[in-house]
């Protein structure tokens, strides 16, 4: 009898799994046990991939038994966000417009994965088109948080954290177009990553809105992070936005003193976030200044304008990506009377309200006549907020504040209020604007004993600092907790 | 319906829109085969089919052949990046084209015709080619079909679009504007410029104005040209159609027309108002493209030399003032190809005016055959008439050959028996008629000069008609001493 796998540590499965102490098999069976018998509640997967999961496993046992190297993760299973395509695997984007569509061809992430030896286990829910921030809004219905199961698991890589906070999987891969992957780890008490924009290869990931897209981890813990981000990051020749430079090692730096890094306590990231958010992340300030670091507190005031930028661009770019969607190769038809009849009808009933929402918004942000007025002006803050960014920069090596205002709020609170719930997007939308990394790291709880997350961030091609930080306050929180 | 007298009170503005398709191995995106005619939808992939999660990736060679349009059409070649052009099409996947809007990579060029009139080029820019859609059942129209077949594998391939000044005055002018273009673009290598097969396809930009007035009237856009012919029909019939409008008291309404080659009419498609809003923004799929110096000096270098610089090398050929006939035969050659056979001929010593006179007005009649001939062999026959050993007559008569079968011009001579006549043997044919008529003979030497007539028309019926009038004279004289 195998020794148990400790479902939540990418490296102990990888080591244990390389080493031949554990069978990649052995832990495939044990996530599937966990997802069977966890899974009708959480509501994490929306398509097992078993069979092709159990070939994979089998695949790493074989190799570790031939004596070849199975690679960094070595039988670890993960859950992909169903935004990512698998070659023969149902790819949903949690619409109806997608209507059993099977990708002929595997996103460059699942390459990557699958030749370090990772188990992909299936596809989990979000939020149509990745489009909102509580997993409510999937033709497949909602995704509820591990933590408490009346409360959402934020979004919309609401599934994949969830699998991840349950014990489902050691790790997921989430997309990040305004805090898709931050948002959720806060509210599941998980570390989730976005990468610094063209870090990480957009190919096979469904498009919602193409210059804020970025792939990354959602793990327990920040070397975890680190670990699959050095597997899935690095130069693609299939996406011409992908940045022509080898991965940084970042799992060296989870260990590093911060003794001497300049941490800048972001005041607009923190002021407008709920008093108990506010003073884990104050918590977490002092706890990295007792650990050597220099905090200073520092106002960047066009944070502030990264939200409604975010809500012109955003849409504007799903407004084209999602055109093709129109009945006519693949995914759902609804028939009629002629080709625009077709169209309308097909989209009319494959997509779901907020996804018809922001192509609306998109196009007429787009239209002749009011381009300048939005989607140019909104173009024109995107570069603000960088050069705000820049600027603050120069003072400090990473900048501090709360990943989200709030901690994860009921089912159904906001889904009559659009606006409510753009607004649980407000401190994580800067980093896409301006292609930054950022992660979030749980620290503390509510009073109620919810998780909150305190969020990273740093300037592009930053992630080393990132994680040396990120991995100061995982340790702080620890201790916090033993205390 | 409209009078000659009212047409001429009209002055029309042409401006052309050409879409070529490159011929790059691959397409602009994917590495898809770039081929017309093979199965449909055997030529696609994730990329080209815009399937979701897809990414396209810039294939350079594309940029460099539309860099070689850019240089020769005159136009400055700026950096440049992609933009979407936002409507629903069921033949293109993505229901968006990735197109040059805002800044196209060729701009501020011109076209130089072979009368001398230059064309100005707006821009020059990449987009992608869509899918072909073709209606089934019925009429084989979209309104009347039963239902559309889409083939893909045009998807994604490679065109440069070059948009002209409305420069143009006449459906002649807009003729040779099309045709030397198409010159210009099989010269760069960069398309094939076959027009049947829709490499080369051109939308015209039509407006009429009083003669006399500077103001641009209302335009229409006419699409649906596939030939120079069909472009020049539906121009003369959409510049009267609109002088009728204007004469009747209408106003011309901005419109986009389908040219409907078998009424001959061009037929409304849609109003400015019912126009697309393209919602054109910046592609984020692609990076911007800056073409260095090193880069723009390789292709200004590779590219050949285009039609103007060829017909003005035939021009300097003919050593003197060209006849306007010369200069037609001068377009002819170079629009045929069959400049470097003369320049060849010249090269080897031949006369220019008889190796341009023979290549226009014989060799030119078999464009493709006379592409075949091996300039050297060509030259061989063209010194055989120089020197007077083939007659004019002969020496076409054994370019034939050579342009349907092949061959040695003095082989081909030989076996005609042309041969026989132009040394030794047309000396003896003529010892022979001397001896045989002593009386005219004395005459002739006694300067009566019209007996020279006598006995070359002995020659020549003993010879059938194939000897050679100035040898035979010249053989007469060398007798009489």
């Amino acid at each position: 009898v195998s020794p148990e796998a400790d479902l939540t540590s990418v490296q102990d499965i990888a080591e244990r799994v390389a080493g031949g102490t554990l069978s990649a098999t052995d832990v495939l069976e044990q996530s599937l046990g966990e997802i069977a018998a966890r899974d009708g509640e959480i509501h994490a997967f929306v398509t097992l991939d078993s069979d092709g999961a159990r070939a994979q496993a089998a695949e790493v046992d074989r190799m570790v038994a031939s004596g070849e190297n199975p690679g960094l993760l070595a039988g670890v299973p993960v859950a992909l966000k169903d935004n990512m395509c698998v070659r023969g695997v149902r790819t949903t984007c949690s619409s109806r417009i997608l209507d059993n569509w099977h990708p002929p061809y595997n996103a460059t992430v699942v390459e990557r994965l699958r030749s370090a030896g990772a188990v992909i286990v299936g596809k989990t829910n979000l939020d149509e088109f990745a489009m909102g921030s509580s997993t409510e809004h999937s033709s497949f219905g909602p995704t509820r948080n591990p933590h408490c199961i009346d409360r959402v698991p934020g979004g919309s890589s609401g599934g994949s954290t969830a699998a991840v906070a349950a014990g489902m999987v050691p790790v997921g891969l989430g997309s990040d177009t305004g805090g898709s992957i931050r948002q959720p780890a806060a509210f599941c008490g998980v570390v989730g990553m976005k990468p610094t924009y063209g870090m990480v290869s957009r190919y096979g990931l469904i498009a919602f809105a193409s210059s804020l897209d970025q792939i990354g981890p959602i793990t327990t813990s920040v070397a975890d992070a680190a670990l699959v981000f050095e597997v899935i990051a690095g130069h693609d020749a299939r996406d011409s936005t992908s940045l022509d430079r080898p991965a940084p090692r970042l799992l060296p730096m989870c260990d590093r003193d911060i003794e001497g890094v300049r941490v800048g306590l972001v005041e607009e990231l923190v002021q407008g976030a709920d008093p108990e958010v506010a003073a884990q992340v104050t918590a977490a300030a002092e706890a990295l200044a007792g650990m050597g670091a220099v905090i200073e507190n520092v106002s960047v005031p066009e944070v502030g304008l990264g939200l409604p930028a975010y809500y012109l661009i955003a849409p504007a770019e799903a407004s084209s990506n999602l055109a093709r969607y129109d009945g006519v190769r693949y995914g759902l038809r609804v028939d009629g009377q002629d080709v625009e009849a077709m169209n309308s009808a097909t989209r009319a009933a494959g997509f779901g309200a907020e996804v018809k929402r922001r192509v609306m918004l998109g196009t007429f942000a787009l239209s002749s006549g009011y381009y300048d007025a939005y989607y140019g002006q909104a173009q024109r803050v995107r570069t603000i907020i960088v050069q705000a960014f820049e600027s603050v920069y120069r003072r400090v090596d990473v900048l501090l504040g709360a990943t989200t205002p709030t901690p994860a709020f009921e089912l159904g609170a906001k889904t009559g209020d659009p606006l409510a719930m753009y607004l649980s997007d407000l401190f994580t939308v800067p980093s896409n604007l301006a292609g930054h990394p950022a992660v979030s790291v749980p620290f503390g709880q509510s009073a109620d004993g919810l998780p909150i997350g305190v969020q990273v961030l740093a300037p592009a091609l930053g992630e080393p600092v990132m994680f040396q930080v990120a991995a100061a306050i995982e340790r702080a929180a620890g201790s916090e907790k033993t205390k | 319906v409209t009078t000659t007298s009212d047409k001429r009170a009209f002055e029309p503005v042409i401006g052309l829109e050409v879409h070529c398709e490159l011929r790059t191995a691959t397409k602009l995106f994917c590495a898809c085969r770039n081929e017309f005619g093979d199965e449909p939808n055997t030529n696609i992939c994730p990329v080209c089919l815009g399937l979701p999660g897809s990414l396209p990736v810039l294939n350079a060679r594309a940029v460099e052949y539309a860099m070689r349009i850019g240089t020769a059409l005159h136009c400055e070649i700026r950096p440049n990046r992609f933009d979407r052009k936002n409507y629903f099409y069921p033949d293109m996947p993505k229901d968006y084209q990735i197109s040059q809007f805002a800044e196209p990579i060729n701009v501020s060029g011109f076209l130089e015709l072979p009368d001398g009139s230059r064309v100005g080029i707006v821009r020059a820019h990449i987009e992608e080619d869509t899918g072909k859609t073709t209606h089934m059942g019925a009429g084989g129209r979209i309104h009347d079909a039963d239902y559309s077949l889409v083939d893909y594998n045009r998807a994604g391939v490679p065109l440069v679009e070059i948009v002209s000044e409305p420069d143009i005055t006449s459906a002649e002018q807009a003729h040779l504007y099309a045709a030397e273009l198409r010159a210009i673009l099989v010269a760069s290598g960069a398309s094939d410029g076959r027009m049947e097969e829709g490499s080369m396809r051109i939308d015209a930009n039509v407006s009429v104005r009083r003669q006399g007035t500077t103001e641009l009237g209302t335009r229409c856009e006419i699409k649906n040209l596939n030939s120079l012919r069909s472009l020049v029909r539906a121009i003369e019939h959409e510049i009267a159609r609109q002088a009728e409008v204007i004469s009747s008291g209408g106003r011309v309404v901005q419109q986009t027309r389908h040219w409907d080659e078998e009424s001959g009419v061009t037929v409304p498609l849609r109003s400015k108002e019912e126009a697309f809003d393209y919602r054109y923004f910046s592609e984020p799929d692609l990076v911007p493209v800056e073409p260095d110096q090193k880069w723009l000096s390789e292709v200004e270098g590779a590219l050949g030399p285009m039609p103007a610089d060829r017909r003005a090398a035939l021009v300097k050929a003919l050593r003197g003032e060209p006849s306007q006939a010369q200069n037609d035969q001068v377009v002819t050659l170079v629009g045929q190809d069959l400049d470097s056979l003369v320049l060849a001929a010249v090269a080897a010593g031949i006369d220019p005016g008889l190796a341009l006179r023979r290549t226009a007005n014989e060799a030119a009649a078999e464009a493709e055959r006379a592409r075949a001939l091996d300039p050297t062999t060509y030259a061989t026959l063209l010194r055989m008439e120089q020197e007077g050993e083939l007659t004019s007559t002969q020496s076409k008569a054994v370019l034939s050959v050579m342009l349907s079968s092949g061959g040695d011009p003095v082989a081909i001579a030989a076996a005609k028996g042309f041969e026989a006549l132009a040394d030794d043997s047309l000396a003896d044919l003529v010892r022979q008629i001397v001896e045989a008529n002593p009386a005219e003979w004395e005459r002739y030497c006694a300067g009566e000069a019209k007996l020279q007539q006598f006995f070359t028309g002995q020659v020549m019926r003993a010879t059938k008609g194939q000897a050679n009038g100035k040898s035979v004279e010249a053989e007469l004289e060398r007798l009489r001493g």
